[in-house]
């Protein structure tokens, strides 16, 4: 089973009991699973009496997670697999659950316009979405983070056109990384839940004030069943407190102009600070995580080291590939092998501090990305670890794998000949090849 | 009917000390529209010459609150304000009665901005969505759009050996936003004050989206002296080349009806961009536009008959 179900997430026991489902097929090629009749999270057991564990998928973790927050406004416009996420939403919305005002927008184009209308205008605003229509989208993507707007974007990685795909790799939000959002990338349905609610906190930071995306795996995550422990409402809305904009653009008494002209003579400087927004956002994004940690007994990082300690060859990955890689380390420590993992967490603010300390002992490492960056130099995620080591005194030897682009499965077996690779890299003190693929028909 | 002395009590939204060309239409064409209501107003702009040449940063001009977010976004952008308003008034967050108020040019609005504002009517947003219509792209450089009239010469549909300007008919945009049906639509005429403000008061007054398409000369782009916009706008709609009409709760009428329509020559020989019209062997198409005027003419006179019962 376990060999059969890649990237799927590694659990513990207690949460793999608390999965119940109750689905049945809904909607085209039946991959759609639906929770009861109206959407609603299925209270399965109460392991512990402090513990609300509900069987839900990635998505209907992001949207629980916004029924939580119950922002101003949606604004959102549907595509596979993000899909869900406007469903569920919808129905919070139509059955009371939530005070938003939706807008269904007619495209994306429109949908981060209409949340750049409404965040300026002192709303806390959400939306979502996948692939083209985040490239739809990719305009206003900026002006939104140069407008320094806590816009909160669940990203459902899927990949991009063309050929059409509708599975997963992160060709979508990897092309945006430089687009002035905080990234966070989610290894399961979990994470998905908290980091929403963590995104809402991050964005809104007074130190901070730029839009944040939350992506998950589509399909692998966003429509695979997990155990999931929800907090209470009101704790998860004590956390996130009232979003304040300082000038709103809908204070009639104190008109303020948005959107200006800006040339040479000012330019320059509020893109320089906007870099000091990401700047700061590394520095304060822990004292949130801190805070949520507190408050929700969690133990979130911008990074997580898995068994990296003693390890001498290591693998970098993001998302559910992460859950996979942690079931091949522990095979292999128990083969007496020293391999670890490290998941960065958040990719923009780029934590390179924590990256380069946490794989300074290494004596190999490896970067699986899950999208192409077509520079001949691998994929993204790559080529800023290498980066950001050149200037540690002590390296690892890098290499890069670009696997599972348009879905295509990652196996255990691939990590473990990933890890094979390491074990070859480490003995003979060299790289053959920089850039690999993996698990492709060459 | 506006009052001229009540209307002068009105502050201005949009001040003086701009960059629009002296002349220019379409400021003319935003304080018209804002002395349509009384009410505070949010003001948003698509990309454009009104909102470069209002907005030089550290400066703005608008003594309102305004937004400008891209180019063909502005209905979705006052979608986004709209809402956030009506949700934040449910929770008493905000007390105040807002009017809120769209600017896009011919380019933002007939091309590439009339999806964005099509899902905004279709929703509903109470907004007041005003083109200022100066028939191109004006900021780029008079380049063509779908508002540009047949024969025009711009900077990418330009009169040369082989072309007498644009080969096209321009766009019926304003029966393209009634056909979604929204309570009010208009179109107005900078020369014709009183009845584009009298068209502005039903704008903002009505509950639900409302349309004005204003005619607003550019002496830039139409080549002509900048002390002429007026004229040139009267002229407009003396010759039928703009015909004053309104769309009110499914019915067409005229607003203003000249007593005898002027041959539409009187309107192009005042504009350079219509002067190589005037040459030989470009006369078929001065009768060929005077043709397709008369028939767009009886066309609304037939609308306006259809749907007064
Ligand atoms: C997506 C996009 N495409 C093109 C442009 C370049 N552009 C800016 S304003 C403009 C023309 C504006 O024309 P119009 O809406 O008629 O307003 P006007 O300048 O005539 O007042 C163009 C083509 C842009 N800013 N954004
Ligand atoms: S170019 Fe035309 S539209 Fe632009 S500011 Fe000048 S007169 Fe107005
Ligand atoms: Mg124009």
């Amino acid at each position: 089973m376990r060999e059969r179900m890649p990237g799927k997430m590694h659990q513990d026991e207690t949460r793999c009991k608390a999965v119940i489902l109750t689905t049945h097929f809904n909607g085209w090629h039946g991959i759609y699973f639906k929770l009861n009749s109206n959407n609603m999270p299925t209270k399965t057991k109460q392991k512990e009496k402090t513990k609300n564990i509900v069987a839900l998928t990635g998505d209907q973790a992001a949207s629980e997670a916004m029924r939580q927050i119950d922002p101003d406004v949606v604004a959102a416009y549907p595509i596979t697999p993000q899909t869900e996420i406007v469903m569920n939403f919808s129905q919070f919305v139509d059955d009371g659950k939530v005070s938003t005002e939706m807008i269904h927008v007619e495209s994306e184009h429109s949908a981060m316009s209409a949340c750049v209308g409404s965040a300026v205008s002192g709303a806390r605003t959400m939306t979502a979405t996948s692939a083209n229509g985040l490239a739809l989208m990719w305009e206003i993507v900026y002006i939104a983070a140069s407008t320094r707007l806590p816009i909160v974007m669940p990203v459902v990685n899927r990949a991009l056109s063309a050929p059409i795909n509708i599975h997963c790799d992160h060709s979508d939000s990897m092309g945006a990384r430089d687009s002035g959002w905080i990234q966070i990338y989610c290894e399961n349905a979990q994470e998905v839940y908290e980091n929403v609610i963590v995104a809402v906190k991050v964005a809104e930071h007074k130190k901070i004030l730029l839009p944040v995306m939350v992506c998950q795996d589509g399909f692998i995550t966003s429509h695979g069943v997990e155990g999931i422990e929800i907090f209470p409402d009101d704790k998860v809305k004590k956390f996130i407190g009232e979003y304040k904009l300082e000038h709103t653009l809908i204070d009639v008494d104190n008109p303020v102009t948005y959107g200006p002209l800006d040339l040479q003579d000012f330019y320059f400087e509020h893109k320089r600070q906007q870099s000091e927004a990401m700047k700061n956002a590394i520095t304060t994004i822990p004292e949130v995580l801190a805070e949520f940690n507190r408050t929700f007994g969690k133990s979130h990082d911008l990074i997580e080291e898995y068994r990296l300690n003693d390890a001498q060859i290591g693998i970098v990955a993001l998302s559910s590939t992460v859950g996979t890689t942690k079931t091949v380390v522990d095979e292999l420590r128990k083969e007496g092998l020293k391999v670890g993992l490290l998941k960065p967490r958040f990719f923009r603010p780029f934590p390179k501090e924590r990256i380069t300390k946490a794989l300074a002992g290494l004596k190999a490492v490896a970067v699986l990305d899950r999208s192409e960056s077509f520079s001949n130099e691998g994929g993204p995620l790559f080529t800023e670890i290498k980066a950001a080591l050149y200037e540690s005194a002590k390296r690892p030897l890098v290499t890069n794998y670009i696997y599972g682009l348009g879905g295509r499965d990652i196996f255990p077996e691939d990590i473990k000949k990933v890890y094979k690779d390491l074990e070859d890299i480490k003995k003979n003190g060299k790289v053959g090849s920089l850039v690999n693929y993996l698990g492709v028909r060459d | 009917m506006a009052n001229i002395k009540e209307l002068s009590k009105i502050p201005e939204r949009l001040t003086s000390g701009h960059r629009l060309c002296s002349g220019c239409g379409a400021s003319i064409a935003v304080r018209q529209v804002l002395m349509g209501t009384t009410s505070p107003v949010v003001t948003a702009a698509a990309t454009g010459c009104l909102e470069v040449a209002t907005t030089i940063y550290p400066y703005t001009a608008w003594a309102v609150p305004f937004i400008h977010n891209a180019f063909e976004n502005v209905a979705a952008t006052i979608s986004g304000a709209e809402t956030a308003y009506r949700a934040l008034k449910k929770k008493g967050k905000i007390t105040k009665d807002i009017k809120f108020v769209a600017f896009g040019g011919d380019g933002g609005t007939y091309d590439i901005g009339l999806q964005s504002l099509s899902g905004a009517l279709e929703r509903g947003h109470n907004f007041v969505y005003v083109c200022y219509d100066n028939e191109a792209y004006m900021n780029t450089g008079i380049q063509r759009s779908g508002a540009t009239p047949t024969g025009a010469s711009t900077t990418t549909a330009p009169a040369g050996k082989v072309s007498y300007g644009k080969p096209q008919i321009r766009k019926d945009l304003t029966a393209i936003v009634a056909a979604h049906h929204i309570p009010y639509a208009a179109q107005g005429c900078i020369s014709h004050w009183n009845d584009l403000v009298t068209k502005s008061q039903k704008a903002f007054a009505i509950e639900g989206p409302a349309f004005l398409n204003v005619f607003s000369p550019c002496h830039r782009g139409w080549r002509y002296p900048q002390s002429d916009t007026i004229k040139i706008a009267k002229l407009a709609v003396e010759t039928g080349f703009w015909p004053l009409i309104e769309f009110e709760n499914g019915k067409w009428s005229f607003t203003y009806r000249p007593k005898e329509r002027k041959p539409v020559v009187e309107f192009l020989k005042t504009q350079g961009r219509f002067k190589h019209l005037f040459k030989e062997e470009n006369k078929p198409v001065l009768g060929r536009i005077q043709k397709d005027i008369d028939t767009h003419w009886n066309y609304l006179e037939k609308l306006t008959q259809a749907t007064s019962a």
